[in-house]
C-alpha cells in the first residue's frame, strides 16, 4: 500500500475517533457508513461462535457408537452402557451427561459431523491445537490463525477492531492475523474502565506524531482501537439484560457474555470461547462427565436464550477439540491421545440437521486410531464461504470443498 | 569522542545485547571507546554458568523407574500412584526450571551469554515434559551460546529433549521418521526452499539410530541405523548424522539463515539484506564462530543508526527481565513470573511449536498491550492481578490427577493471584546521579526519542519514583 495514503488514513482515523469526546454515547465516525445502511441489511449480520474443548475430548464417549460391539470390546471398563445412552439413531447416541442437548437436537438446531481430522495427525496437544487454530497442514508452521486471516482479508463486514472477540483474558492464536487481531475480554465494563484510566487517556491525547512510525505506530494504533472498541462494546451492550437463567459455571458465563453481545446487536462477527480439562488419561468417566454436563447445560441455555431473542437464525456455533482419543482405553480407566474426532454445529438455519455423515468405522483403524472422513478445513471452508462470505482459498491458502450442513 | 553520543550508543548496545543497564554502569562505560565496550561485554560473558536445579543422578533414577512402569502392562495401585507422583514432581520441577531461567536472566553478570541463550532457546525451540531433559538442552544452548555453531548444532541434535520432541526415537532403519531431518533443515539451518524432499528422506535415513537410552543418555544404536548409501545434496556416501550436519554447514545458505535470524532478533524486524549478507559472510568465513559474528554486528555503524534504535518491540521475556533488573525486583511468589509470561504470550520452555515464537508485532494485541502497561505499577507498586491466562492441557491434566472423580471442580475458575513483588527503590535511586531530573530519568529509561507529549507529561513531575512507574507504563517502554 502507498505509505502516504496509509499515513493519511491513520491521521484521519485518529481525528475522527475523537477521544476527547469519550464518555458520552458517542458513535465513532468510522461507523457512519454502517449507520447509513438500511436496517434490514444490518439484521443480516451473521455471527459465528467457536467453542474450543481443550485437552482432546474423547469423541467416542461423547457421541457413543452403542450399535457397534467393537466399542464395548475395546472399552470394557469405561464404555457407556446402551441403556444409558441418549439414542439418536440405531448406531449413535449422546453421553447421558448431555441430556440438556436432547431438546436442542430434537428441535433441529444441532448437527454432528463424525471423524473430522487431517492427514498425518499430530498427537501433541500443543502442536495439534496449533494446527486446528492456524488451519495449517501438519508439517507447516503458520504464525497467524484462521480467524485472524479472515480479519486480514478486510472484507466488507470484518473491518472493525471488534470484529472478533474472545471471551477470555488473552487472545488465542486462531484470532491473530498479520495486520489485524481480535480482542480478548472477559468483562466489557472492566476493559472500559481500564481504557478510561486517566493515564491511558493522557497517553492517547493529541498523539499524532507517532502514528507514522512502524512499531510505535502499531502500539498506538492498538491502543486507539482497544479504547474505541471498549467504548463501543460497553455502550452497546450495557443496557441489555438477559432474562434467561444460565447454569453457574465459568463456561456458561462466557456464553452468557456472548449472548449479551449478540442480543444487544454488537457488530462483531466471530466469538471465541473455550472449556478445558479434557485430557482424560485417568478415571475418565467422572471427569469427562462433569465437563460434558457443563458444556451441554451451558450450550442449551445459550441456544434457547438466542432463540428467545430471535438471534438463533443469525448464529452458527461450532465445537471442536484438538484431537479425539484412542479407540482402545488404557489401563487407568482413561484414554490416550488419538486422532479424528466429531465436531458439533448448532444454529437455527442448519441445512442438514442431526447426524451429518457415517459413524466412525471401528474395524478400519490406523494403528488403533480413527481415520478421518473430513478435513477440518472443509468445515472451516464451508463456514468462510457460506457464512462469513469470503472465499475460503484466500484464508486457508488453498481451496477446500464445502459441505452442505449450512 | 562525544560522551553524550557514546552514552546513547552504550545504552542501545546493552538494551539489545543484554537486558538493559544501570545508570552507574552506563556512565562508567560511556567514557570508554565503543569497541572497548563491546570487548568487555564479550569478556563478561566468557564464563559458562549452567543451571543446576535438576539433579542429574536423581533424574536418571527416576527415568529408569518410569521406563520400568511404562513397560508393564497391568499396574498395581501402588505403581499407578508412583507414576502419578513422578508426573506431578516433574511438573513442579518444570515450573521451578522456568523460574530458574528467568531469574538467571534477571541476575546475571554475563548478560550477552544469557541473551544469546534466550535467542537459541527460541531458535532451537523445544518442549519437554521432563525437566531434566529441558535443563540439559538449556545448558547446551548456554554453554555454546557464543561458541561454535557446529558444536551447538550437534549437541542440540543429540539431546534427549530434541530427539524426543522431533521423534528421532522413532526414526529407525526401514521405518524412517522424517520429522527431525525436516526441521533440522527448514528451521535450524538452511531455511525453507533450500533443500528438496529427497534431501529430507536421505538425511532422515542418516539419522536413524540417533536415540537416547533408558536413563537419558545419547546412544547411537547401530542395529537400528540404516548403513546404506545415501545421496544428499548431490553427494553420495554411507552418511551418518554428523556427515549430514557437515554438508549442511558447507552451504552458505546456512550462515545466511542464521545471520538473518540474529539480525531480526538483535537489530530490526525488517531485514536489511546488505547488512545480513555482511554478517553471513563473516560468520561463514569464521567457520561459524558465533562470538565473532556478534562482535562484527555490535561494532558495525549500522547497528547504531537511528532506524535501529528504540524501534524493536521487546519480547515478553525482555520486558519482564529488563523491568525486574532495572529496579532490583524480588518476587516473593516467583510463580507469578510464569503467569505473566503465559499471559504475555511467551511461556519459556513452552514455545508454540518448533518454529519458536514469531516475535515482532505478533507480541502485541489489545489484551497483551493493556497488560504490559499495567505490569509496572503492579510489580513496582505491588498490586493485585486478576489475569488468569490460557489453560495449559498438561497443567489441567495434573489438576485432574489430583482431583477425585466426584468433585465438581470448575476447570475455568482460577484463584486471583497477587504479584507480591518488591522493587528495591533505595538501591535503584542510589544508582542515579545526584540532582537527576525526571526528564533525564525519562531519557535514560526510554529507548525511543522523546516527543513533546512525554516531555510535557514528565515536566510536571516531582518525584523520580513516580516518574519511573509512569515511564515504564508507557507504550514507548515496550520498545528497545
Amino acid at each position: 500500500m502507498n505509505k502516504n495514503t496509509n499515513k493519511m488514513n491513520r491521521r484521519n482515523f485518529l481525528r475522527n475517533t475523537g477521544f476527547v469526546a469519550a464518555g458520552s454515547l458517542f458513535v465513532p465516525a468510522f461507523m457512519k457508513p454502517l449507520e447509513a445502511m438500511a436496517l434490514d441489511e444490518l439484521s443480516l449480520y451473521k455471527n459465528l461462535v467457536v467453542v474450543q474443548l481443550s485437552g482432546g475430548n474423547d469423541g467416542l464417549n461423547t457421541v457413543i457408537p452403542f450399535g457397534n460391539d467393537i466399542y464395548y470390546q475395546k472399552r470394557n471398563s469405561i464404555a457407556i452402557k446402551p441403556e444409558e445412552v441418549i439414542k439418536l439413531n440405531d448406531m449413535q447416541g449422546l453421553n447421558p451427561n448431555m441430556a440438556a442437548l436432547q431438546e436442542i437436537y430434537d428441535q433441529g438446531w444441532m448437527t454432528i459431523i463424525n471423524d473430522v481430522g487431517y492427514p498425518n495427525p499430530d498427537r501433541s496437544h500443543f502442536r495439534s491445537m496449533d494446527i486446528w487454530q492456524t488451519g495449517s497442514d501438519s508439517n507447516q508452521f503458520l504464525s497467524t490463525g484462521w480467524i485472524g486471516r479472515y480479519l486480514d482479508s478486510n472484507c466488507q463486514t470484518c473491518k472493525f477492531p471488534y470484529t472478533a472477540i474472545e471471551v477470555d483474558d488473552s487472545l488465542s492464536l486462531a484470532m491473530k492475523g498479520q495486520t489485524k487481531k481480535g480482542i480478548a475480554l472477559k468483562d466489557p465494563a472492566a476493559l472500559f474502565r481500564n481504557t478510561n484510566d486517566p493515564f491511558f487517556k493522557a497517553m492517547l491525547q493529541n498523539d499524532k506524531e507517532h502514528l507514522d512510525e512502524d512499531n510505535l505506530g502499531y502500539l498506538y494504533k492498538t491502543m486507539i482501537e482497544t479504547s474505541s472498541s471498549a467504548t463501543y462494546i460497553q455502550n452497546t451492550s450495557k443496557v441489555y439484560q438477559s432474562k434467561f437463567t444460565y447454569p453457574t459455571s465459568g463456561f456458561a458465563n462466557q456464553l452468557k457474555t456472548v449472548s449479551k453481545f449478540i442480543s444487544s446487536g454488537l457488530k462483531t462477527r466471530v466469538y471465541y470461547v473455550s472449556l478445558s480439562g479434557f485430557d482424560t488419561h485417568v478415571n475418565q468417566i467422572g471427569q469427562q462427565g462433569n465437563l460434558l454436563k457443563q458444556y451441554s447445560e451451558g450450550m442449551a441455555a445459550f441456544l434457547k436464550d438466542l432463540k428467545s431473542n430471535n438471534k438463533l437464525e443469525d448464529t452458527l456455533v461450532i465445537t471442536f477439540s484438538e484431537f479425539g482419543r484412542r479407540v482402545e482405553q488404557n489401563a487407568s480407566n482413561g484414554t490416550d491421545h488419538g486422532t479424528a474426532n466429531n465436531m458439533f454445529v448448532f444454529g437455527g438455519r442448519l441445512k442438514k440437521q442431526g447426524i451429518f455423515n457415517a459413524a466412525p468405522n471401528l474395524s478400519d483403524l490406523d494403528t488403533g486410531d480413527l481415520k478421518y472422513q473430513l478435513d477440518f478445513r472443509q468445515v472451516y471452508g464451508t463456514i468462510l464461504d457460506k457464512w462469513l462470505d469470503v472465499n475460503n482459498a484466500d484464508i486457508l491458502n488453498k481451496k477446500f470443498n464445502t459441505l452442505d450442513f449450512i | 569522542m562525544n560522551t553524550k553520543d557514546n552514552f546513547l550508543k552504550v545504552k542501545h548496545l546493552y538494551n539489545r545485547a543484554g537486558f538493559g543497564i544501570s545508570y552507574t554502569d552506563l556512565e562508567k562505560l560511556s567514557r570508554k571507546r565503543l569497541d572497548k565496550v563491546v570487548d568487555s561485554l564479550l569478556k563478561d560473558s566468557q564464563k559458562d554458568d549452567p543451571i543446576s536445579l535438576v539433579n542429574d543422578f536423581e533424574s536418571r533414577r527416576q527415568l529408569l523407574v518410569q521406563a520400568g512402569l511404562y513397560a508393564k502392562k497391568d499396574l498395581t495401585d501402588e505403581e499407578k500412584k508412583m507414576r502419578q507422583q513422578i508426573i506431578r514432581e516433574q511438573n513442579d520441577v518444570s515450573r521451578d526450571l522456568n523460574i530458574a531461567f528467568i531469574t538467571k536472566m534477571i541476575n546475571t553478570d554475563a548478560p550477552l551469554r544469557e541473551k544469546m541463550t534466550l535467542f537459541w532457546h527460541g531458535h532451537f525451540a523445544c518442549r519437554s515434559n521432563n525437566p531434566f531433559f529441558a535443563q540439559q538442552l538449556n545448558n547446551i544452548q548456554r554453554a555454546n551460546a557464543l561458541g561454535s555453531f557446529k558444536t551447538l548444532l550437534v549437541e542440540v541434535s543429540k539431546s534427549p529433549a530434541m530427539l524426543q520432541y522431533l521423534n528421532n526415537q522413532q526414526n529407525k532403519k526401514g521405518k524412517p521418521n522424517e520429522n527431525f531431518a525436516r526441521e533440522l533443515m527448514e528451521l535450524f539451518t538452511l531455511g525453507r526452499g533450500n533443500y528438496s524432499e529427497q534431501d529430507i528422506k536421505e538425511s532422515a535415513r542418516s539419522f536413524t539410530g540417533w536415540m537416547y537410552d533408558k536413563d537419558g543418555s545419547f546412544i547411537f544404536r547401530k542395529n537400528l541405523h540404516d548403513p546404506g548409501t545415501k545421496t544428499f545434496f548431490g553427494k553420495i556416501g554411507n552418511f551418518e548424522g554428523e556427515n549430514i550436519i557437515d554438508i549442511i554447514l558447507e552451504k552458505p545458505e546456512t550462515a545466511h539463515f542464521i545471520a538473518g535470524k540474529v539480525y531480526k532478533f538483535f537489530v530490526n524486524d525488517s531485514p536489511n539484506e546488505a547488512h545480513i549478507k555482511e554478517l553471513a559472510t563473516h560468520f561463514y568465513n569464521s567457520k561459524y564462530d558465533i562470538a565473532s559474528m556478534m562482535k562484527k554486528m555490535f561494532t558495525s555503524d549500522w547497528f547504531y543508526s537511528p532506524e535501529n534504535v528504540g524501534t524493536k518491540i521487546k519480547s515478553p521475556a525482555e520486558f519482564l527481565v529488563g523491568l525486574s533488573r532495572e529496579f532490583y525486583v524480588t518476587y516473593n511468589k516467583p510463580q507469578v513470573l510464569i503467569q505473566l509470561q503465559s499471559s504475555l504470550g511467551q511461556y519459556l520452555f513452552n514455545p508454540p511449536n518448533v518454529a519458536g515464537w514469531p516475535g515482532g508485532q505478533s507480541w502485541i494485541d489489545s489484551s497483551s498491550l493493556m497488560l504490559r502497561m499495567r505490569i509496572p505499577s503492579l510489580v513496582l507498586n505491588d498490586g493485585e492481578i486478576d489475569f488468569s491466562g490460557k489453560a495449559d492441557p498438561e497443567d489441567e491434566a495434573v489438576i485432574a490427577l489430583s482431583r477425585t472423580a466426584t468433585t465438581n471442580a470448575n476447570a475455568n475458575s482460577k484463584p486471583k493471584s497477587y504479584v507480591n513483588a518488591n522493587a528495591d527503590w533505595p538501591k535503584f535511586l542510589s544508582t542515579l546521579p545526584k540532582g537527576l531530573t525526571p526528564l533525564e530519568l525519562t531519557e535514560f529509561l526510554l529507548q525511543p526519542k522523546l516527543n513533546t507529549k512525554i516531555t510535557t507529561m514528565v515536566g510536571d513531575n516531582k518525584g523520580l519514583r513516580s516518574t519511573a512507574v509512569e515511564i515504564t507504563s508507557m507504550p514507548e517502554y515496550q520498545l528497545c
